[in-house]
């Protein structure tokens, strides 16, 4: 019986009836009661991932398990339909991980008249968020897709700091825009279905098996493209992530980032890719060139920024840059990497902001400049911001080590020259994180840094998860790379590439 | 020898799928008479039943109807799948429309129209009436006979039929437009712009009916449809005349550049009488503007498919633009019913069945959207009266939560986001113009939606992430009719938006037009 269970679409609305139930009646709840139902929903939604999780299948034939689907609007032949792949399961198991951790780090950011709609508004992020990862209908993907502004830019707008409702307005034209773009997109491709088969659909396995001609493909790939690159973001789109981050608390930067940025990479793979096959192949170097300058644009604005959040910003920027290029150097290991750069780059997202959030909060300055010497003073907090620095340069024996090596392999694999160069951005993003951390935790203790205490053991308890993750993911990554490896042939497939002879089978 | 006499033949009148309409008109004439014969204190009881039980009784009669298809009373009558649905979005909007007017207690004294329409902005007449506590209780007269118009106009199926349907529809509108209980003359004002851009606008419909008529020998709309193609060398003197009916159809329903009055009229009029009047003139004059494009001059699509183009994106942008600076949100709405007019066109376009369900689709979803809000607005008052300036909604969410809830609610859907009803009327109108090989337009038409968000987020901005500057404003509570009214509209906004599949199955039955 447990087998029939519709865990997918469960784990979508029981978020989604809790944020109703803290919306409507804060009050009556009380902060600490609203919290422990929500710490509640995210348990027995990890839960929920955990038994999906044991069921899944890693060598089964269908692309999808745990699939559902329900008609929805058959006029225009929507169905409410989801499954997970490998993908969409790491994928899952990232969301359910991280808002609670977040949240448990951000315990006392808000005060506690605004913790119902804090907390609603994070239920309800987890439940869109947890929709766009298992959607296998275009359509639904779509409204997700969209839905997901509406929370986070309530939660940049009205819980951030500095110029919140500027960075908060910014962030949602830049994604609406995107967002429209893709929605001609979706139009399009559904009345191209029709045209082709007479069945207007959004199933994503059926619109995979049109065989659009080359001249649609092209058009359409470039709507997705554009709405998918704002929102992981590459250059020249990404202008908003550094101004949304800086204006955000730590944990509402850590969900942004590490977590609905990850959509714009993700949905490349999964509707991207597959729909539009020749096209992808065709544009590739587009997306290749994008990233590579995303790489060290990212890098080099990371150096010069004054500001933490910014800084970390332009960090992400860098490694979105490196996902991408994974995903399009079209090999095998190229694509496994790249999605589990996905995952490792959302922990080292969330170890380094909220370590650094620790740091930024008893000090109340964001400015790098501001800090000085802490290690003195706080030296169990120096440890995790060290630690977050390293996951996110790439040390060998952390989980993003291995991401960022089996990207650049499978991108050597086809570009020799272009793994080459991206190497380097490797070189500038050890600079920058040890600049930060040089430049905040050794030296002599500056006046604000004088006096404050070390992380308390909640502070530590949220991050642990985070570091355990991390270190085991890096010692045995075998565990996420079995979950992927079917889901990136499947992919290799779909765009009908094959990986290029590896060149020790060359010698032979 | 016999002289061959014209023989007037009495048509034959199917009274009962006429009965939608007569039965409002048929109130109407009821309701003057409670005017004339009631007394005062019994006038307000006596006609709020009169009005609600004739607008269900519609609403049922429309319901009973569903799946007809005939002429009657001459042809000039076509009772058809669209007809009988706008009807019904009609005789809703109308039921939700009275609820917002029959409020009374949201200004201490009175509702929204003045004590007595007669006495002059200012006097000691207006003071006394006032004090009196007086209603202005013919304006249920003028409220039914107006309905009664546009439930007429969407049916009409010929050309004279449709401009009395027209005027029978707008004459009580103009009068009502001028009844404001406060800011008389700013109402005023608005009435006699309204009454003659209106007039003029009526007299482009009538000229160009004539030289129609002149064209093809016909004012019933298959004798034009039918003379069309016969008579090619009369083409110009017909497109002439399409593009002046075009004209006066365009005037009402707010398109740019025939729009000047939309912002005036929507701004001075009672908001909840803007309420009613956006949301149901226009879905009477698409309704009727479809089936003229659609059934008479459907064979002249390439005549006025380039046109409408132009229109269109005019009038889209046009709402889009100038929305963005306004400081006054009724005037702010009233942009965006122009820029909603353009997206409707866009439907209107495609020429397709896809296109009029997708029409008839958003008209009910706008309908419900835009009466939730302007009902919202009528609620958030100071001292003198609404506080409509945009500023002085600054913080109101820190006032009242669940108005501001409300409001973002109704402003995404306006902006089209998904899981309201806003969205899939928008989706459904791309899709079957993107069927219809009107791609450019769809991204021209999404360009101003995207332009579009800002004006309605600016809204939610001032009331969510900013601090209120004065405690004058506050949330007026309503009386039932009003909350009523809004929980069905927000409802309503909220189910189209989420499980609109019964709605398309009802209008996918019959998609036709009749002639």
């Amino acid at each position: 019986m447990i087998n029939n269970l519709p865990y997918l679409s469960i784990m979508i609305l029981l978020p989604l009836l809790g944020s109703l139930l803290v919306f409507a009646i804060p009050s009556a709840l009380g902060a600490a009661r609203i919290k422990s139902i929500a710490f509640a929903i995210f348990g027995i939604v990890f839960a929920l991932f955990v038994t999906a999780a044991m069921q899944f299948q890693i060598n089964a034939t269908d692309q999808f398990q745990l699939v559902e689907s329900y008609e929805w609007i058959t006029a225009f032949g929507v169905s409410w339909s989801v499954g997970v792949d490998g993908l969409g399961l790491v994928m899952l198991g990232l969301v359910t991980i991280l808002v609670p951790v977040v949240l448990l780090a951000a315990w006392r950011d808000v005060a506690d008249d605004a913790v119902g709609k804090f907390y609603g508004l994070n239920l309800l992020l987890q439940s869109v968020v947890i929709a766009v990862f298992v959607a296998t209908d275009l359509f639904m993907f779509y409204v997700f897709f969209e839905l997901m502004l509406v929370p986070m830019y309530f939660l940049i707008g009205r819980y951030g700091v500095g110029d919140r409702r500027k960075a908060a307005v910014k962030f949602l034209i830049f994604s609406l825009v995107g967002g429209l773009i893709l929605l001609a997109g979706v139009i399009s491709l559904w009345v191209q279905s029709l045209r082709i088969t007479e069945i207007g659909s959004f199933n994503l396995e059926f619109l995979s098996t049109l065989g659009l001609n080359i001249e649609t493909q092209r058009w359409l790939f470039v709507a997705f493209f554009i709405a998918f690159a704002i929102k992981a973001p590459l250059v020249p789109v990404h202008s908003w992530l550094p101004d949304a981050a800086q204006s955000s608390t730590p944990a509402v930067a850590v969900l942004l980032i590490g977590i609905l940025d990850k959509v714009g990479t993700y949905a490349m793979l999964r509707f991207l890719l597959p729909l539009f096959p020749e096209a992808s192949a065709e544009l590739a170097p587009v997306a290749l060139t994008l990233a590579t300058l995303s790489i060290f644009y990212g890098a080099l604005m990371a150096i010069g920024s004054k500001d933490m959040k910014r800084l970390m910003a332009y960090v992400s920027i860098s490694h979105f840059g490196f996902i991408v290029l994974g995903i399009f150097a079209f090999t095998t290991q190229g694509i496994s990497g790249a999605m589990f750069y996905m995952f490792s780059h959302g922990l080292s997202t969330a170890a380094l902001f909220l370590a650094v959030g620790y740091l930024m909060q008893r000090t109340g300055s964001s400015e790098i400049s501001d800090h000085a010497g802490a290690f003195q003073i706080t030296p169990l907090l120096a440890g995790l911001i060290l630690f977050g620095g390293l996951s996110s340069v790439a040390l060998p024996g952390l989980a993003s080590f291995i991401a960022e090596f089996t990207v650049l392999l499978g991108t050597f694999a086809r570009y020799p020259i272009l793994a080459g160069f991206a190497t380097l951005g490797i070189v500038v993003a050890a600079v920058y994180a040890l600049w930060l951390y040089q430049r905040t935790m050794t030296g002599h203790p500056s006046d604000a840094v004088s006096g404050i205490k070390d992380v308390s053991g909640r502070e530590v308890i949220a991050l642990s998860p985070v570091i355990a993750l991390t270190l085991v993911l890096g010692f045995v990554p075998q565990l996420a790379f079995d979950l992927l490896n079917p889901t990136s042939e499947k992919v290799m497939q779909q765009v009908s590439q094959v990986d290029p002879a590896a060149l020790i089978d060359g010698e032979n | 020898m016999m002289i061959p006499t014209q023989v007037f033949l009495q048509p034959s009148i199917d009274w009962f799928v006429i009965s939608p309409f007569t039965i409002l008109l048929g109130a109407g004439v009821v309701s003057l008479l409670i005017e004339t014969f009631a007394k005062r204190s019994m006038r307000r009881p006596l006609q709020l039943l009169l009005v609600f039980t004739s607008l269900v009784a519609s609403l049922a009669m429309t319901a009973m109807l569903f799946g007809t298809q005939t002429l009657t009373a001459g042809e000039a009558v076509a009772i058809d799948g669209p007809g009988i649905a706008l009807q019904a979005i009609i005789a809703l909007v109308a039921i939700i429309g009275a609820a917002g007017l029959a409020e009374n207690k949201v200004d201490p004294s009175g509702d929204a129209f003045a004590a007595r329409a007669s006495a002059i902005p200012g006097s000691s007449d207006e003071r006394a009436f006032t004090q009196a506590g007086w209603y202005s209780t013919e304006i249920w007269t003028l409220f039914l006979f107006a309905v009664g118009g546009m439930q007429l106009f969407v049916v009409a199926n010929d050309l004279l039929t449709m401009f009395i349907a027209l005027e029978v529809m707008s004459l009580p509108l103009y009068l009502m437009a001028g009844m404001a209980r406060r800011r008389r003359l700013l109402s005023q004002e608005a009435a006699l712009k309204y009454f003659v851009l209106g007039a003029y606008s009526s007299a482009f419909f009538l000229f160009g009916a004539a030289l129609v008529y002149g064209a093809t020998g016909g004012i019933n709309f298959d004798d034009i449809a039918f003379a069309i193609p016969t008579r090619p060398q009369m083409s110009t003197l017909l497109v002439t005349g399409v593009v002046l009916i075009l004209v006066g159809m365009l005037f009402k329903v707010g398109s740019a550049p025939f729009h000047q009055w939309t912002p005036d009229v929507y701004q001075g009029a009672p908001t909840t009488l803007t309420a009613f009047m956006a949301a149901g003139v226009k879905v009477a004059a698409f309704g009727a503007m479809m089936r003229l494009v659609y059934s008479a001059f459907g064979s002249l699509i390439w005549d006025w498919r380039p046109i409408l183009w132009a229109v269109t994106l005019i009038t889209m942008f046009v709402g889009v633009f100038v929305a963005l600076v306004q400081s006054d949100i009724k005037r702010m709405l009233a942009y965006s019913s122009i820029a909603h007019a353009g997206f409707i066109m866009v439907g209107l376009i495609s020429g397709t069945n896809a296109g009029i369900i997708s029409i008839l689709f958003y008209l009910t979803a706008y309908a419900f959207t835009t009466l939730g809000i302007f009902l919202l607005v009528s609620l958030i008052r100071d001292a003198s009266g609404e506080a409509s300036g945009i500023e002085s909604w600054r913080g109101l969410a820190s006032k009242s939560p669940i108005t501001a809830l409300s409001i973002t609610f109704l402003m995404l859907a306006l902006a089209g986001f998904p899981l309201t009803s806003g969205f899939i009327a928008k989706f459904s109108i791309f899709a079957s113009a993107i069927q219809a090989e009107q791609t450019p337009l769809v991204l021209l038409a999404i360009l101003a939606s995207a332009i579009a968000v800002v004006f309605y987020l600016r809204i939610v901005v001032l009331m969510y992430f900013r601090r209120s500057e004065s405690d004058e404003v506050a949330v007026a509570i309503p009386s039932n009719f009003t909350i009523i009214a809004l929980v069905v509209s927000i409802l309503m906004t909220l189910i189209l938006g989420v499980y609109p599949q019964p709605l398309f199955d009802l209008l996918a039955q019959s998609p036709l037009f009749i002639r």
